[in-house]
């Protein structure tokens, strides 16, 4: 019997109804039956007759936002938009009965449904003044968009169902296809006789397998180390991994009991942790890569051994960290379709050109025959930077001659999808007597997966950052990935940074209770400051903002020790204990080492229409937005008056991948150069003063300046150039980096972001619970271009940061749906309190720094400091989930 | 596929009768089972049945029909002795999962985790079934044969879940250990239930622990240990590691198994002091992990 989602989606186009799980886990999917608010995925259409169904298309009216819908647009309560019909819905049932709702019933309304963008707090204050919100016009002043908290210039579409994402848009008669996987870690296995499964299933139409690649069998994001099969050869590597593709009507697809595929497995010996894959005579996941080992990076300056041994102090802290899955909510999906001798896909992405580079090799078509246009993102975090579901479609769409879509299931997008590296570290760390560190040695082992993706990455990003934003003389740090038989490891919000600094942080703490030190000044004492060297030799004469994100925290710090401290001393016999940690963060935006340079066009059209070429895929974050703030001030108009062509490969310039904390920076300096570039051409044009004030009007710009009458230039009369524009800038930027020696020094990115959050928290002794009370974030984004959106970065790379810390660990094969694999929920958020740090780059456009990734990077090892401190619990083996907190608990009496 | 809504019980006893059904009402279950699997062949649809959709309380017996849902309890007027059930109801998944999901679809999907069963364990319910051949009722104890297993046979339904007036009295609480606030299936969980005498002594206590073991089990040493005492003295002091021996709780991704044991043995502490009256001893909020009398 249907679902109601599917009704709606397929049967009726309402696809503003979103699934995300199709199990009632993630709550996209509510919509109001008989005004109470249900899973669509969850319910019969049967059981609708009669009744009265409500969706988020019904919300708006005659393209009117309602209050609800205002209010999220105000408060930036949408990301990537695609947990918001659901939330809307929500929302909409509670606030029918209870207009002006507290906190905990807005938490309790909306609990059911999951955000893995935003952290909700501003879903929360969207939800709390929703009732009578009156929107307020934001036109904007010409030239003065920068800094401007505005709302997303693309929200509307997100907010009223409308804004298309992979599955939203799949063209009539398309094909379904449904992807064959390994049930287990590693197996070979044989293909039976395909036509004969084929001839026994109405419906399904073709199979393929990897004899029907006409190209390459391989793809991989970094390309000497491309290693992974579209479909294996032979035998898989890990489970989840594709074999073979069946391609048919979508209701044959949909009622398929894949169990009858003709395939024969025989399971073989996997190795699963890198300790089985580096011991001895363990079977090699890639023979041509000796020991499993795929890459080894390091960064060494100064002499560690020496000045180590000479140390006065000296602390060791080995931790641990587990799969984590990136859990957007919306799964991998999208259709291709064959237009004469092209192939146009479309579909979610972080890396649309990596995505057509990739396609064209696998397809064995020159790179003008493919086309990605890239629908609306659910959220990517870096798994979306890979390819997953694209070649499938494009092979069947190719050779059936008929659109063919895709939408994974949420295991499948689990179990086959990159993940954060699980994460071995040791870290020594010597200091002298007055707190200032003298040396520090790393070593992180890395589990890589069965496939390279971006593991090199994870091996080369780690030792550059494991310092922490802090001045080392004498450093090590070694990084292993290993490949098993696991899921490939890949891009994660941070690419390795987030699991090493829980062990520096740690090791920090440690070293400032043992010489009484208080653990902010310690990190101050050290803190890297302009004109000395970083852990790679780079020395940065303005630019570093670690010192005043900590100065901004002091405060709050003092304070939260009083009241801890006030807190356990009055209740001494109560088994709930508060606890204050620490965490900082210093993160290097864009590629390291290596060139990745964003281009942007921007043109005015001879009707007067100023247009932003803009390829920077925005997957929640707001590069629309912020974009186009950086361009609107460059060329000094409203960004309110931009048309932005976002980033379909045939209309948009290469603005790289959206990765790296790299957008802003990198498509953000094009976009100001290409304003700048627009603006003399214009100016130019009218022999007009640097001054001058761009008016834009149909048909003509009228500029005025300071002096004498305004000149106005009708754009009617002008010839346009091939692209359409009257006047036309392509600018690109490319950040001066240096590569690295093999000792690791150089200077692997132009600028650096930094920060640092603290956690106050209560520690349930007896339980080993822990609740977040209150975090105070300070991150130094050079220039905020749009403060909103900066929070709404921090609020949800700290919702990632929680789960990381106290329930996140992706086990395949036992956590690959959202309800063994936790994330954090409505209620399991903190206060918030969020100081942006300003703190201008040289390099940044008007100063800005990235700020994607930092933002995680501090929280899990504030909240494990946090719990330390409340309890004296060690917990290194993350998450610390009630029953490792209790242990640890119970060891630190034990043993205090 | 065969797909029938019956418009009375009896149509859907007869069709049981005749085939394999794959019983359907909230679909909480039914379709997460469907999710990678094709759809059952038959499919019996039960939810229009307004005839269970009912509470009925009469001298003997409180009813709960087999399509009420959770959401239905928490707007019921029951006795005190079901405020156990009625926080349970309040933390099965998110709003939307109450709004369909019934209690007997819990019973019969036959979770170690079903947030149902410690709470209705406390109060003695018992499990109607109903098919062609008549009635019967088994205790729930003896419904939930195991993980995934129950007592239910072809051509059966279960119609009613029975509690016994003499069963609802006195007060219950429910405490849900998990490792997150919403949506989440448990680690453990505890319900406890005590009624006095006028003289303050414990005349009744049911105590069930969930999640950890096979199916929920009520804890007969630690009731006998407690009736008798006096309210005012510590309950919770009484409440000791042998109690729980019973338990087999396992380690999975959840949680240890020892900390499975540890934990419970705290939960049944709380709820003892909850139905006391005594609230926690810290000052401040309680953890957001525990929700006790939210």
């Amino acid at each position: 019997m249907a679902r109601l989602s599917d009704v709606l989606r397929k049967q009726l186009g309402l696809t503003g109804t979103k699934v995300g799980c199709n199990t009632g886990d993630c709550g996209a999917c509510t919509v109001l039956v008989n005004d109470k608010p249900v899973c669509a995925c969850l319910t019969p259409i049967a059981q609708i007759e009669g009744g009265r169904v409500q969706t988020v298309e019904g919300l708006h009216s005659d393209g009117v936002l309602n209050a609800l819908q205002q209010s999220f647009l105000h408060y930036g309560a949408a990301q990537c938009g695609v947990c918001t019909p659901g939330m809307l819905m929500a929302a909409t049932a509670l606030l029918a009965g209870e207009p002006h709702p507290t906190t905990s019933q807005i938490e309790d309304a909306l609990g059911g449904v999951l955000c893995r963008c935003t952290g909700y707090r501003k879903i929360v204050q969207a939800v709390m003044h929703a009732t009578n919100f009156v929107p307020v016009t934001e036109d904007g002043i010409a030239g003065s968009n920068v800094g401007v908290a505005m709302r997303q210039l693309d929200g509307e579409p997100k907010l009223t169902g409308e804004l298309e994402f992979g599955d939203d848009a799949v063209p009539t008669g398309a094909l379904a296809l449904r992807v064959v996987r390994s049930p287990f870690n590693r197996a070979s296995f044989q293909i039976g006789d395909i036509q004969a499964f084929i001839d026994s299933h109405s419906g399904i139409e073709h199979v393929f397998t990897e004899k029907d690649i006409p190209g390459n069998n391989c793809f991989g994001v970094i390309p000497p180390f491309a290693d992974q099969p579209v479909f294996a050869v032979e035998s898989v590597r890990h489970l989840g991994e594709a074999v073979a593709a069946i391609v048919g009507e979508p209701d044959a697809i949909a009622s398929l009991d894949i169990t009858a595929f003709p395939i024969q497995w025989r399971e073989l010996i996997a190795v699963t942790t890198p300790v089985d894959a580096l011991a001895t005579g363990a079977d090699c996941v890639h023979p041509s890569r000796q020991r499993n080992t795929l890459t080894q990076g390091l960064v060494e300056r100064g002499d560690v051994a020496t000045a180590m041994s000479a140390s006065e102090h000296k602390v060791s802290v080995c931790s641990s960290t587990p799969f984590i899955e990136h859990a957007y909510i919306e799964p991998e999906a999208g259709y291709a379709i064959r237009v004469g001798e092209r192939i146009e896909l479309r579909g979610c992405t972080q890396a649309t050109q990596m995505d057509r580079e990739s396609l064209a090799d696998i397809m064995a078509l020159g790179l003008d025959q493919v086309r990605v246009i890239p629908s609306a993102c659910g959220g990517g975090f870096g798994s979306k930077i890979d390819v997953s579901y694209q070649p499938y479609i494009a092979l069947a769409a190719w050779a059936s001659h008929k659109p063919v879509s895709i939408c994974y299931t949420r295991p499948e997008s689990m179990r086959s999808t990159t993940k954060r590296h699980p994460s071995e570290i040791a870290v020594t760390v010597g200091c002298d007597g007055d707190g200032i560190i003298t040396a520090f040695d790393f070593e992180g082992t890395f589990n890589t997966g069965a496939y390279a993706s971006w593991g090199p990455t994870v091996a080369n990003r780690v030792p550059v950052h494991a310092s922490g934003p802090y001045f080392i003389p004498h450093y090590r740090a070694r990084s292993l990935a290993v490949h098993t038989n696991t899921p490939p490891a890949g891009a994660f919000r941070g690419f390795g940074v987030p699991q090493s600094a829980i062990a520096q942080e740690a090791a920090f703490d440690e070293l400032a209770d043992r010489l009484g030190i208080d653990r902010l000044e310690f990190r101050l004492r050290n803190a890297l400051r302009n004109h000395q060297a970083t852990v790679t030799g780079q020395v940065f004469d303005s630019g570093v903002g670690i010192v005043e994100c900590l100065e901004a925290l002091q405060e709050r710090w003092r304070q939260a020790l009083n009241d801890a401290s006030h807190h356990n001393a009055k209740n001494d016999s109560s088994y709930l204990r508060k606890g204050v940690g620490l965490g900082t963060c210093w993160y290097g935006c864009g590629n390291t080492s290596l060139p990745n340079p964003s281009t942007i066009r921007f043109g005015i059209s001879a009707d007067g229409k100023v247009v932003l070429h803009q390829g920077a895929m925005d997957i929640g974050q707001g590069a629309n937005t912020v974009i186009t703030q950086i361009a609107a001030d460059a060329l000094g108009v409203r960004a309110t008056d931009i048309v932005r062509i976002d980033g379909d490969t045939d209309l948009t310039p290469d603005c790289g991948k959206t990765s790296a904390s790299r957008q802003t920076f990198i498509t953000g300096a094009a976009a100001k150069q290409a304003g700048e570039v627009l603006r003399q051409a214009v100016l130019k044009h009218a022999n007009a003063g640097p001054d001058a004030e761009l008016i834009l009007g149909e048909g003509f710009i009228e500029l005025r300046g300071e002096i004498g009458p305004p000149v106005t230039i009708d754009t009617t009369s002008m010839p346009s150039n091939a692209y359409g524009y009257v006047f036309m800038a392509e600018e690109t930027f490319d950040p001066i980096t240096k590569p690295l020696d093999d000792k690791g020094q150089g200077m692997p990115y132009a600028l650096y972001g930094y920060g640092a959050q603290i956690m106050e928290l209560t520690v349930d002794t007896r339980l080993g619970t822990v609740k977040l009370d209150y975090i105070t974030t300070a991150h130094d984004v050079g220039r905020a271009i749009n403060p909103m959106l900066v929070e709404g970065q921090i609020e949800g790379g700290v919702a990632q940061g929680i789960g990381m810390a106290l329930m996140e660990d992706y086990q395949p094969g036992r956590t690959d749906n959202l309800h063994d694999y936790l994330i954090p929920t409505i209620g399991d958020m903190p206060k918030f309190e969020n100081i942006i740090v300003e703190v201008e780059d040289p390099v940044g456009p008007y100063g800005a720094k990235g700020l994607g990734e930092h933002v995680l990077i501090p929280t899990a090892p504030a909240i494990i400091n946090a719990i330390r401190h409340a309890t004296g619990a060690i917990v290194r083996e993350l998450p610390a989930t009630p029953d490792k907190v209790l242990a640890a608990i119970n060891a630190a009496k034990a043993h205090p | 596929m065969t797909y029938a809504q019956p418009k009375s019980l009896n149509e859907a006893m007869e069709l049981l009768g005749k085939g394999s059904w794959a019983v359907l009402a909230g679909g909480t279950d039914f379709y997460p089972a469907a999710l990678e699997r094709p759809m059952p062949e038959s499919i019996l649809d039960i939810y229009a049945l307004e005839e269970l959709r009912q509470i009925h309380c009469d001298e003997q017996a409180i009813r709960i029909g087999a399509n009420v849902t959770w959401s239905d309890i928490i707007a019921a007027d029951l006795p005190p002795a079901f405020e156990a059930l009625t926080l349970a109801a309040r933390e099965v998944g998110s709003v939307q999962i109450q709004n369909r999901a019934t209690l007997v679809g819990n019973l019969c999907n036959a979770s170690p985790a079903a947030d149902g069963v410690p709470g209705l364990l406390i109060l003695n319910a018992e499990i109607e079934l109903s098919s062609l051949r008549g009635k019967r009722c088994v205790p729930l104890q003896e419904f939930i044969l195991g993980n995934r297993k129950t007592a239910l046979e072809p051509g059966e339904l279960v119609t009613s879940i029975i509690v016994p007036t003499s069963a609802a009295s006195g007060k219950s609480t429910f405490l849900k250990l998990g490792a997150r606030k919403y949506l989440i299936i448990s680690i453990a969980m505890v319900a406890a239930r005590l009624a006095y005498d006028t003289d303050d002594r414990v005349t009744e206590a049911a105590i069930s622990v969930g999640s950890c073991s096979l199916v929920a089990q009520r804890l007969p040493t630690l009731e006998q240990a407690l009736i008798g005492q006096t309210k005012g003295v510590d309950l919770a002091d009484w409440v000791m590691h042998k109690h729980l021996a019973q338990l087999a709780p396992i380690g999975d991704v959840r949680s240890s198994a020892v900390y499975r044991r540890n934990c419970s043995l705290e939960l049944i502490k709380r709820s003892l002091m909850a139905l006391a009256g005594k609230g926690h001893s810290g000052g401040i909020d309680e953890p957001s992990l525990v929700s006790a009398n939210r």
